[in-house]
């Protein structure tokens, strides 16, 4: 049985097909997998299984519809990636966000983070075989994900952005809300530190292994979280501020480790530092316009506009290519996960297979993002 | 019932026949019965440690979800993929349910109700334990499907390594209460559960034997043979239908199994709680029925073990053999040794 | 050195094992901690926030008026191709001739409730509905007419 040709291939290598349809991996994603018993030898993965042409459907989208279809790239941070498409808008246009809009927009941004690091703290207990942080760790997104609901209408896809600032003003209860969700979140943190963080098999299945170095954290493109664990200092937050980033008071994280548990600590951490924004923000929002002086057909001149923001796993950038008319002439993501993928093949080589499920869960990949 | 029967039959063949038949069809009733309450209580203790409701549509307090599944289950097309070896393919479940059957008929469910009171009965159930690993290996080899195959081979490896703790914290007990009777060591514990009694070397081998029998009867944490994330199902990816169910319920009935022997060997199996010479209270432990003793601590330690499941992430599999030969299989050589000595000077009592 | 080592391991994993037992037996013994929604069950309490997006209606007053003059600003706003608005030209009471709508015609299958027809609407004649139970068995039934049979354009509303 063992020998018959459909279990190895020409070569005599065991082959394994993770994916499309796997539990481990979010979404459609095939990783083609060549094993020496339970080694991994190489890693190849195969993509387009969730294509939809986001960047040519833009190309038929005016500058105000086109903010909506990002929410379906990266849907766990959804709001940022609305943001990006406004801040290109207002950068090419130069319109100037009013202050009330901007620290709104930040506001739930780093919400959005939060929401986002936890459903990647869910899964990756999920992933190793534990269930029960995943329900811990929904508990307190579901509160943000009821705040996002009463203000923006949407839980996950939310739309709130428009070029110049958001759709509406927030709800008066914004403040008193956000503060609820804020202290559940900090009375419960220490729970997932004792259900994961401190659990040892945990921290065994974590520690040493799929070590990503700086120098190819840097070669593979990686941004975000990932390349932070690395010790490469690239959060845009700080690098290039938007959106007022630049007048508030946090901590880039960043470890040398490299491995899956530096990326674990780095986003556990992250979360925190999104506590601290949002703290800073929350009591002085000020008050005035939410949405800038921004024509109803939007046009934008002639040229090409880059813009990036730093989303929960790393740099989005977007850039538009404008012929001067009311739809951009090409449209381009740079997406984090895509950039994030490509080091799982060279991190994966000589781990086991199990290796490779903490190794995917801590790189955080969203499927939809890395095809678009 | 014994001599009841004897009077009925006279013919000593067709009376064992009856009898052998009567408890066979007593007993596949009581494990379904229990395989059903198993099932229903990890959903609940796991929706409950999960802060959920867990099942609540079918029955009250969702107490025939359990049934509802397992009608689903009936219905379903008992598929055999095509390139299975369609013989080993469908013996499997047999075997898995056979072996985990076997296990239980030395348990001593009450005082004086046994299925089978066999002089080496902790020999017989450790040797019968370790033959499910047959039945894993042929579902996963048979199958064809890579993710089976790779499951049933982390699940010998696994099994194979585990047994020795498990035989070895086994031993310890053995050799301080003197005999490898499943009803002698309850005996000897009539004056105190030997986990209670405070000997070290017994609490180790207690805390080893549900560390390893956990990692025998494949639950999480030690659920490499399924590890659903990393093998979609491990070595069962290829059943469905009732062939599947039968993998369920042998892994509940094992969970029962394990769980009985704990009890038995360590928490004193139908034994009561005896306090000293305080007789009031003793006499008041005798009047609770010796099987709600049993059943209690049995359930005890199934709570536990199911409480390991729904609290830890998963090992990966060097880290898995890692625990077994580096720490597990070392403490409970010395903790052996150790016993003997107790034995040997007379310390325990 | 070693003794030391291997025992403390053992130590301090048996205790981070403890810890994560220890809570998860206390919200096992501490039922009314559950977050649990029992949703089909909950759906006469159930209430959805104001600014939910469920599906575009158009309100009607009592006397059977809407707002929408057909404009089709919506229809151009929409991403997806959504709405599509038919117009018929309509004699008022003085003789002239004017466009009114004769279907509002809403694709519920196609609509990803962005808000933007909303945020277009001059007269503000649909608004997000806070009603999410859409499912149906055939497609067919995704089609909607959103102006209520015999309706017509409020006075007064240009
Ligand atoms: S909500 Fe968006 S998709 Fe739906 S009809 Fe309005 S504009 Fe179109
Ligand atoms: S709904 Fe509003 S935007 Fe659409 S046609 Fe009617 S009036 Fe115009």
């Amino acid at each position: 049985m063992l020998f018959e040709p459909d279990h190895y291939n020409e070569e005599g290598e065991f082959v394994v097909n993770m994916g499309p349809q796997h539990p481990s991996t979010h979404g459609v994603l095939r990783l083609k997998v060549w094993l020496d018993g339970e080694t991994i030898k190489k890693v190849e993965p195969h993509l387009g299984y969730i294509h939809r042409s986001i960047e040519k459907m833009t190309e038929s989208l005016s500058y105000r519809q086109f903010i909506y279809v990002t929410s379906r790239m990266d849907y766990l941070s959804a709001h940022i990636n609305n943001q990006v498409c406004a801040l290109v808008v207002e950068k090419a246009l130069q319109v100037e966000v009013p202050a009330r809009a901007q620290a709104i927009r930040v506001i739930l941004a780093e919400l959005t983070r939060i929401s986002s690091h936890l459903l990647w703290f869910a899964s990756i207990g999920l992933d190793l075989g534990g269930v029960t942080p995943f329900f811990y760790a929904f508990r307190e997104r579901e509160a943000i994900n009821s705040l996002m609901d009463e203000n923006c209408g949407a839980r996950l896809t939310q739309n709130f952005m428009v070029p110049g600032g958001i759709m509406k003003d927030v709800l008066p209860n914004f403040q008193q809300r956000v503060k609820e969700v804020l202290k559940q979140f900090k009375d419960n943190y220490h729970e997932y530190d004792e259900i994961l963080t401190g659990n040892v098999i945990f921290q065994n299945r974590l520690k040493g292994v799929g070590i990503l170095t700086k120098e190819d954290a840097i070669a593979f493109g990686c941004t975000g979280p990932t390349a932070r664990a690395s010790g490469l200092n690239c959060d845009i937050r700080k690098l290039y501020p938007y959106d007022g980033y630049e007048k508030l008071q946090f901590d880039e994280i960043t470890s040398t480790g490299g491995d899956c548990w530096a990326r674990y600590e780095v986003r556990m951490a992250e979360m925190k530092q999104s506590v601290k924004i949002i703290e800073q923000l929350i009591d002085n929002i000020p008050e005035g316009e939410i949405v800038g002086n921004t024509k109803k057909v939007i046009k934008l001149p002639k040229g090409e506009f880059y813009q990036r923001v730093e989303t929960a796993r790393g740099e989005l950038g977007v850039y538009i290519v404008s012929d001067g008319g009311t739809t951009p002439y090409r449209c381009k993501y740079r997406s984090p996960n895509f950039a994030n993928l490509s080091a799982i093949p060279h991190i994966a080589r000589g781990h086991k297979i199990g290796d490779l499920i903490s190794i995917m869960a801590t790189i955080d990949l969203i499927i939809p993002d890395i095809d678009r | 019932m014994h001599t009841w029967l004897k009077n009925a039959i006279p013919n000593a063949t067709g009376l064992l026949i009856t009898e052998m038949v009567i408890t066979g069809v007593i007993l596949l009733v009581f494990l379904i019965l229990l395989a059903f309450f198993l099932g229903y209580m990890e959903r609940k203790v796991a929706a409950f440690m999960e802060i959920r409701l867990g099942p609540n549509r079918v029955g009250p307090k969702g107490t025939l979800q359990i049934v509802a599944d397992t009608l689903k289950l009936l219905f379903k097309e008992g598929f055999t993929p095509d390139a299975a070896d369609k013989f080993l393919f469908n013996l499997a479940p047999g075997i898995i349910i056979t072996t985990a059957l076997l296990a239980i008929a030395p348990v001593a469910f009450a005082r004086d109700f046994q299925i089978w009171d066999i002089n080496i009965g902790v020999l017989y159930i450790s040797s019968v334990s370790s033959m499910a690993v047959i039945g894993i290996l042929m579902a996963g080899w048979s199958s064809s499907n890579k993710y089976s195959l790779i499951g049933a081979m982390r699940s010998g490896a696994q099994i194979v390594s585990y047994e020795l703790s498990i035989g070895l914290s086994l031993i310890s007990i053995v050799i301080l209460s003197g005999s490898l009777s499943l009803n002698d060591i309850v005996e000897s514990q009539a004056n105190g559960w030997w986990i209670l009694k405070g000997h070290i070397p017994v609490v180790i081998a207690f805390v080893i034997f549900i560390i390893a029998s956990t990692a025998e009867i494949n639950r999480a944490p030690f659920d490499l043979v399924e590890a659903d994330q990393e093998l979609t199902g491990g070595f069962n990816t290829e059943y469905a239908g009732m062939k599947f169910a039968m993998f369920l319920m042998a892994e509940y009935i094992n969970l029962f199994v394990v769980s009985a022997v704990a009890a038995t060997i360590f928490l004193g199996g139908w034994m009561p709680f005896h306090l000293g010479n305080l007789t009031g209270f003793n006499h008041i432990m005798d009047f609770i029925p010796s099987s709600i003793w049993f059943f209690g601590k049995t359930f005890f330690i199934i709570f536990i073990i199911m409480q390991f499941r729904w609290t830890f992430p998963r090992l990966r599999i060097d880290q898995l053999l890692n625990l077994e030969w580096k720490y597990l299989l070392p403490i409970s050589m010395v903790n052996v040794l150790l016993a003997t000595l107790m034995a040997i000077m007379g310390w325990h009592f | 050195m070693f003794i030391k080592e291997y025992f403390g391991g053992i130590f301090k994993a048996i205790k981070s094992l403890l810890t994560g037992m220890k809570l998860t037996g206390y919200y096992f013994t501490h039922l009314n901690k559950i977050v649990t929604e029992e949703y089909p069950d909950n759906r006469a309490t159930l209430k959805m926030p104001e600014r939910f997006r469920g599906e575009v209606i158009m309100p009607h007053d009592e006397n059977n008026e809407h707002t929408c003059t057909g404009c089709q600003a919506c229809e151009l706003a929409c991403p997806n191709g959504t709405i599509k608005i038919i117009t018929k030209q309509e004699v008022q009471a003085d003789g002239k001739k004017k466009k009114r709508i004769d279907a509002f015609v809403y694709h519920l299958d196609m609509c990803t409730m962005c808000n933007l027809c909303i945020d277009a609407c001059p007269s503000d004649a649909i608004i997000m509905g806070q009603n999410f139970e859409h499912s149906q068995y055939e497609r067919k039934y995704m089609k909607k007419v959103l102006n209520k049979p015999g309706s017509r354009l409020k006075d007064g509303v240009e």
